[in-house]
């Protein structure tokens, strides 16, 4: 493939980005039309609806799609392992049992005006980093199979004590916990978006700064050693960068897990394996495609909404069964 | 592409390993090695399975970090270096293990050019005239295109060559390149390899298991066993089986290849006790 081929599927996918951003606000409950906005006086309700409710909750969900995205990239080429997320590193079901030990107890209080359940999720996908990255610490060595085994065993132990603290739980936390779970955008105003975007945006600078660093990770680290690449200091770097990132979206958005899997496999099958490329079109299809899916599950059985997650997962799996049969399935799932 | 050497510098040997001891596990893998190795030497290291030979290159490439010992470049010690001014150095062909790669030739052998790229920054003149020197000095131009998981085992082992030389460095470690190819392809890459020594003053340190060969054309062999050094010294030595015989256990017989009259080794028949 060429390279202004691929410049042409890039610059594609940044229209259809930029077209996704200005369009989704306008769908809802009510669409509401590009003239009503310059209606001020008797509009004047549809106006907030769109500025304070709808705007702020499109550019999360990008925001928060793009974050996952890059994230899974950036792990899977570390790992060299089409599987590897930072779910599989166990840092969402941290996030998820701090924002549960949070519903539970149903403590009413806020940090520096960010709500509790944020800080309880950010402080448990930190809490399930800083375990994954010790126990990797305490034995010499950073090997990609020590740090999969041990985010699958915190994984596993977040994932129990979910289930124990629900099991504990009246019938109203219970939903609420299992609502939560499903992730989902209910959100009002600027301030959630606030929270995520300082992380997103140092996130994601870090893994644009590192695409040749990635390239070389996905050869095997013996490989990039020797062209030069500090394997561990870049794998530490990327793993805290993404682990902060996916903690505060998982924070403010609840565990969505389909898109940053499949959203790198995606945009390889679009582009090849070259993470020079492959990098922004992660970024703006992770963020389109949930802020489409976010959009969908506001409008299909409006006035209620379906949970993002679920969306996610119901469209991205049939999509990507549909890829593997559709092409090599070898070239779908390598990294 | 290649460096000149320093003419200050070259009293020093290129790198000097000083009892360099290495344990994996507890398991003691290199013990109290010491050998140097002078510019543009071509140097084999032979040795039964398990001897320690791999680990030694990685120590060298720093793929291992040295624990015990020292090993030094140019008089420098090799903590010293930063990994990428370490890659400007010595570039390295690991064993090939079957592992799966999503570019084209063109594209793995570009990201040879690693040491020399910064962030953001889209490849420049000079890397494209390493890549495209690359290509012509193993004769793959024509595969640059290709997807590296359609080539051949052999043609991809001449890529992994080729990646290495567009790193440009004056150094060039090699890890069993011809196991698994056939007679063509393993004699195509030690063409190549005597090449890239002769005329473009390389230094070549392989590992390799063809005894063969490795007497045949390189200026100097060392024999590892147990992770220990049995052996250095210039290839015309070693073809008596009061080298080799200890070293794998085995006796070999000797004989003059009947066109080169070079001394070849053949090992011995080993029959199974009646």
């Amino acid at each position: 493939m060429t390279r202004l081929r691929k410049a042409m599927i890039l610059f594609g996918l940044l229209l259809v980005t930029l077209l996704v951003l200005v369009l989704a606000p306008f769908f809802g409950m009510e669409i509401i039309t590009p003239e009503m906005l310059f209606q001020p006086a008797e509009k004047l309700l549809k106006v907030n609806i769109f500025w304070k409710i709808r705007l702020p909750r499109v550019l999360t969900a990008f925001c928060a799609g793009a974050a996952l995205a890059l994230s899974g990239l950036a792990f899977q080429a570390m790992f060299r392992n089409p599987l590897a997320t930072p779910f599989t590193l166990g840092v969402s079901s941290g996030a998820a049992l701090g924002a549960v030990f949070f519903i539970k107890l149903g403590i009413a209080i806020s940090f520096f005006g960010v709500a509790g359940q944020s800080v309880s999720a950010f402080l448990g996908a930190l809490f399930a980093v800083l375990i994954v990255y010790g126990l990797t610490h305490v034995k010499s060595g950073f090997s990609t199979a020590t740090l999969l085994l041990a985010g699958v065993a915190v994984n596993f132990f977040c994932s129990s004590f979910i289930l124990f603290v629900q099991y504990l739980s009246d019938f109203t936390h219970s939903f609420q916990i299992i609502r939560w779970l499903m992730g989902g955008f209910e959100i009002v105003g600027y301030q959630p978006l606030m929270t995520l975007v300082p992380l997103f945006f140092i996130g994601s600078l870090i893994i644009f700064w590192l695409t040749h660093e990635l390239n070389l990770l996905v050869l095997g680290e013996d490989i990039a050693l020797s062209r030069g690449v500090n394997v561990r200091k870049i794998k530490t770097v990327l793993f805290l960068a993404t682990s902060l990132m996916v903690g505060s979206v998982v924070a403010v958005c609840g565990p969505i897990g389909f898109i940053g899997m499949m959203t790198p496999h995606i945009c390889r099958l679009l582009l090849g394996a070259d993470h020079r490329f492959l990098t922004p079109a992660t970024f703006l299809f992770g963020g389109s495609f949930l802020v489409f899916c976010d959009t969908l599950a506001r409008t299909l059985i409006a006035p209620a909404e379906i949970p993002v997650g679920v969306i996610t997962a119901l469209l991205g799996g049939p999509f990507f069964l549909w890829l593997l049969l559709s092409s090599s399935s070898e070239q779908t799932l390598s990294v | 592409m290649i460096h000149s050497k320093d003419e200050n510098k070259m009293a020093l040997p290129l790198i000097e390993i000083k009892n360099l001891s290495f344990s994996i596990a507890r398991k003691r893998i290199l013990d109290s090695i010491s050998f140097t190795i002078d510019a543009g030497e071509y140097l084999s290291i032979i040795g039964p399975n398990g001897a320690g030979k791999s680990t030694l290159l990685k120590c060298l490439m720093r793929i291992y970090p040295v624990e015990t010992g020292m090993i030094h470049f140019r008089g420098v010690l090799i903590q010293k270096f930063s990994q990428k001014a370490l890659a400007r150095e010595i570039c390295y062909v690991p064993q090939s293990d079957g592992r799966f790669f999503p570019f084209t030739v063109e594209e793995f052998i570009l990201l040879g050019r690693y040491p020399y790229l910064s962030p953001f920054t889209s490849v420049r003149q000079t890397d494209k005239a390493a890549v495209h020197q690359a290509l012509t000095l193993t004769q793959t131009s024509h595969l640059a295109k290709r997807q590296i998981n359609t080539l051949s085992g052999g043609e991809k082992q001449i890529v992994f060559i080729a990646a290495a030389l567009a790193q440009g460095s004056p150094i060039l470690l090699l890890d069993e390149p011809t196991t698994f190819l056939d007679p063509k392809h393993e004699s195509e890459i030690y063409r190549i390899l005597r090449k890239l020594n002769q005329q473009l003053k390389m230094t070549i340190i392989v590992v390799t298991h063809n005894i063969n060969q490795a007497a045949l054309q390189s200026d100097r062999l060392i024999i590892l066993k147990n992770g220990q050094l049995t052996f250095c010294g210039p290839a015309s030595q070693i073809m008596t089986n009061d080298i080799l015989a200890p070293a794998y256990d085995m006796n070999f017989r000797f004989m003059s290849h009947p066109t080169t009259g070079q001394t070849v080794i053949a090992p011995e028949v080993i029959h199974d006790a009646p």
